[in-house]
């Protein structure tokens, strides 16, 4: 299984802050992004927003990090803290 | 007091004195002769428009660890003594503190390199979001352009 968690505008826009899934066919974050998807049209929209940032296990990583089972991934949009 | 043991970081609700964080950054620490601070606050307009409150959102584990790294990377390139980030979530109002920021050296030029260098990383790699109130509504503040470009001038 491979935790999912959301941040800041991406949470209230999906209304959802985590989920999990099988980690089955899913290789790298895009793999992930693609699935996520996939769900319907509002999550579709939402992955469509190419200034999205990803981490795995609290590291910033691109698109084409792989994943395992036990990672916790996360979407959120750039930071603005400071 | 070593480096290693002086706690670096802390993500709080409270609000923090300037002052008390200056003296634990100079309490037993008679090698340094600089100390640089910086503190951010909540400013009452933004673009213009005039802001009631913030909330601040972060990304609790990840917070710490890419605050860590940044602070890592400070000390490989700067010789500085002590190192302190505090950084508030939850609802802020005009005024208040957010950020702070400081950092210690022999002499002024490695702390005020480091200090500026520590606030424009964290600006755009620490996973903290912004909301903001106005008259007008509630919206997520955008990223801006100038700081990505801030923090790769570096």
């Amino acid at each position: 299984m491979i935790k999912v968690v959301f941040f800041a505008a991406l949470r209230e826009q999906l209304n959802c802050s985590q989920l999990s899934l099988n980690s089955e066919n899913l290789v790298t974050v895009a793999d992930l992004k693609k699935q996520l998807a996939s769900k319907d049209e509002k999550w579709q929209k939402v992955f469509a927003n190419n200034t999205l940032l990803s981490a795995v296990n609290h590291d910033m990583v691109s698109s084409e990090q792989t994943i395992k089972s036990g990672d916790e991934v996360a979407f959120f949009p750039p930071v603005t803290g400071g | 007091m070593t480096n290693t043991t002086y706690p670096e970081i802390s993500i709080q609700t409270a609000d923090f004195s300037l002052a008390d964080e200056v003296a634990l950054l100079e309490r037993n620490n008679a090698i340094d002769g600089a100390v640089v601070t910086f503190t951010g606050r909540v400013r009452n307009k933004n673009e213009g428009k005039e802001v009631t409150s913030l909330t601040l959102e972060h990304y609790p584990g990840m917070t710490e660890k890419s605050l860590v790294t940044i602070i890592k990377q400070a000390k490989e390139r700067w010789r500085i003594g002590r190192v302190k980030v505090i950084h508030r979530v939850g609802e802020l109002f005009i005024g208040d503190q957010i950020v702070f920021v400081g950092v210690t050296s022999k002499h002024r030029q490695d702390a005020f390199a480091a200090n500026e260098f520590i606030m424009d990383y964290l600006k755009v790699q620490a996973p903290f979001w912004k909301k903001e109130a106005c008259q007008s509504g509630v919206n997520w503040l955008d990223a801006k352009s100038s700081d990505k470009n801030k923090a790769a001038k570096w």
